[in-house]
């Protein structure tokens, strides 16, 4: 993970943090982890659900992992992983739900990786959603360096 | 049509089942047994499901679990005439367990195999319980599901709208969550909401104002988080009586966008009966709603008890007799299937609109 500050975005609004998913997801490859950190209500499964549907590019049911802990999405070249990890107490469990194989061969959006501990992905984006007044606040770090340079393109901090 | 008696297997979530189902034509199905071993106990030192013990444990627990079924039903095996088993949608594991054990007996009975999509078990379970004819409305609302289903055959089933994010239940017990309440968080947060105030805080009702029957709850949740830190910040802290009102305006909020939807849902096309299954419909302030907006439509409401609306394998068992009789068998190639949208045709969200990329 890059020692070096995270990024700061403002999204305004729920609009905001979906088009954030959006662009996110024409920009993901297979291998790339998305590690999605927050409070309840952050907004973690409306960024997800976002960037899931507009790499499927369908109308696609998106249901909450929570009670399922993992959905799976045909994405033509690539399968795509949302978890929710909330449930798991043990990070052999993440084993048993076969994430450590997507981790090299998916794209995984992984909601409450603090469960993974160890087996977190050392190579994985860390995006950390918060309240901030009516829109969210989201820190983004590590990851491909060159999806971070283009997000602080696209993505001015306090834009 | 002749008399049919099946055994019933379900594992696809927590819960692991077995019941048998015997139904002589022209007379009401009965359960002769319906064994359901929840995990809660086994999970409970854990704080939640554990995937990899509920895989084990399913399969630890199947067996014991058809035995106790067969000889509370006072039946052997030969005394079947078919074995239907969940073969998804669930937790891979689970559902593989089920699986496996019924391919065993029906290869060791010589027994026809019929595989059930667990959501067609829910959406069948009003004709177990009641007879109802086709077509019927249902709406399944639990924890994982919500939907409004049009069916109008063992095999016909048609998405009116569901749930675009959160299932109600799933809000119910992430509110819980963030008001301190106990989990699961439906029954807590009922009870709370017993001595508040619906009116005092104006919480939203999303999609109301949309066409359709598409529902949305995440920004429910969201509403809920706002009120409470609202409180929190002018006065520290939250009273019992703001956690009350807080309850009782969400409770209130998902009756409303439920009896509403409902009633929009019984506007499409006409249907012998409302039936509502899953562990929410066991909301008092919900059920009351639903059953308001049926009477005032003339349609029969039913709600199945709730051991027949949430996970057992009654429904199973009875599935799978009606897919039996619509000619359905399975070999030793059924798959267990994570993902299994009951309706392929439909659009899956109604009236959802793509936005564009920013950049």
């Amino acid at each position: 993970m890059s020692s070096a500050a995270p990024l700061s975005i403002f999204l305004a609004s729920e609009q905001e943090t979906a088009r954030f998913g959006e662009w996110l997801a024409a920009r993901l490859r297979p291998g790339d982890t998305l590690l999605l950190e927050g409070q309840i209500g952050a907004g973690k499964t409306h960024l997800a659900r976002s960037l899931i549907r507009a790499r499927l590019g369908r109308m696609e049911d998106v249901p909450s992992p929570t009670f399922t802990l993992v959905q799976t999405y045909d994405a033509g070249d690539t399968e795509i992983w949302h978890a929710d990890l909330y449930r798991l107490s043990h990070p052999d469990e993440v084993t048993e739900l076969g994430l450590e194989a997507a981790f090299d061969t998916a794209i995984c959006l992984i909601e409450w990786p603090d469960r993974l501990g160890s087996l977190a992905p050392p190579g994985a984006m860390r995006l950390q959603l918060s309240q901030e007044g009516e829109g969210r606040r989201l820190l983004v770090s590590g990851g491909r360096a060159d999806l971070r340079a283009a997000i602080m393109q696209d993505w001015p901090a306090d834009a | 049509m002749q008399s049919l008696t099946f055994l019933g297997i379900e594992s696809s979530c927590d819960d692991t089942a077995a019941a048998v189902v015997r139904h002589v034509p022209g007379a009401a199905a009965q359960i002769l047994a319906s064994v359901v071993d929840g995990q809660v106990a086994l999970h409970a030192p854990f704080g939640g499901v554990v995937p990899e013990l509920a895989a084990r444990a399913h399969a630890e627990r199947l067996d014991f679990c058809v035995e106790r079924a067969l000889a509370e039903a006072g039946v052997s095996l030969s005394d079947l005439d078919g074995i239907a088993v969940t073969a998804g949608p669930g937790l891979i594991g689970g559902v593989l367990s089920g699986v496996m054990c019924a391919k065993g007996i029906a290869a060791g009975t010589g027994l026809p195999l019929v595989g059930v999509n667990h959501l067609a078990g829910h959406a069948l379970t009003p004709r177990l319980t009641d007879g109802l004819a086709f077509p019927y409305l249902m709406l399944l609302v639990s924890g994982g599901h919500c939907q409004f289903l049009r069916v109008a055959g063992v095999e016909d089933y048609t998405r009116l709208g569901g749930s675009i994010d959160d299932a109600p239940g799933e809000a119910f017990d992430k509110v819980a969550k963030l008001l301190g309440l106990p989990q699961p968080g439906g029954p807590a947060v009922e009870a709370a909401a017993k001595t508040g105030d619906a009116r005092r805080f104006a919480l939203p009702r999303p999609l109301l104002d949309r066409p359709g029957c598409d529902m949305s709850f995440s920004g429910l949740k969201t509403a809920v988080l706002r009120t409470r830190d609202r409180l929190a910040a002018d006065q520290g802290g939250l009273h019992l009586q703001d956690r009350a009102d807080i309850c009782a305006g969400f409770q209130a909020a998902v009756a409303d966008v439920l009896g509403e939807k409902t009633r929009r849902a019984l506007d499409l096309a006409p249907v012998t009966g409302f039936a509502v299954a899953g562990g929410v419909a066991a909301n008092s302030a919900i059920r009351a709603v639903l059953e308001t907006v049926c009477l005032a439509k003339g349609v029969p409401f039913l709600a199945p008890p709730l051991r027949l609306c949430t996970d057992n394998a009654a429904m199973i068992a009875w599935a799978g007799i009606e897919r039996f009789r619509a000619g359905a068998r399975d070999g030793m190639d059924l798959m267990a299937r994570p993902r299994w949208p009951l309706d392929t045709t439909s659009p899956a969200l109604l009236g959802f609109g793509k936005k564009g990329a920013k950049a």
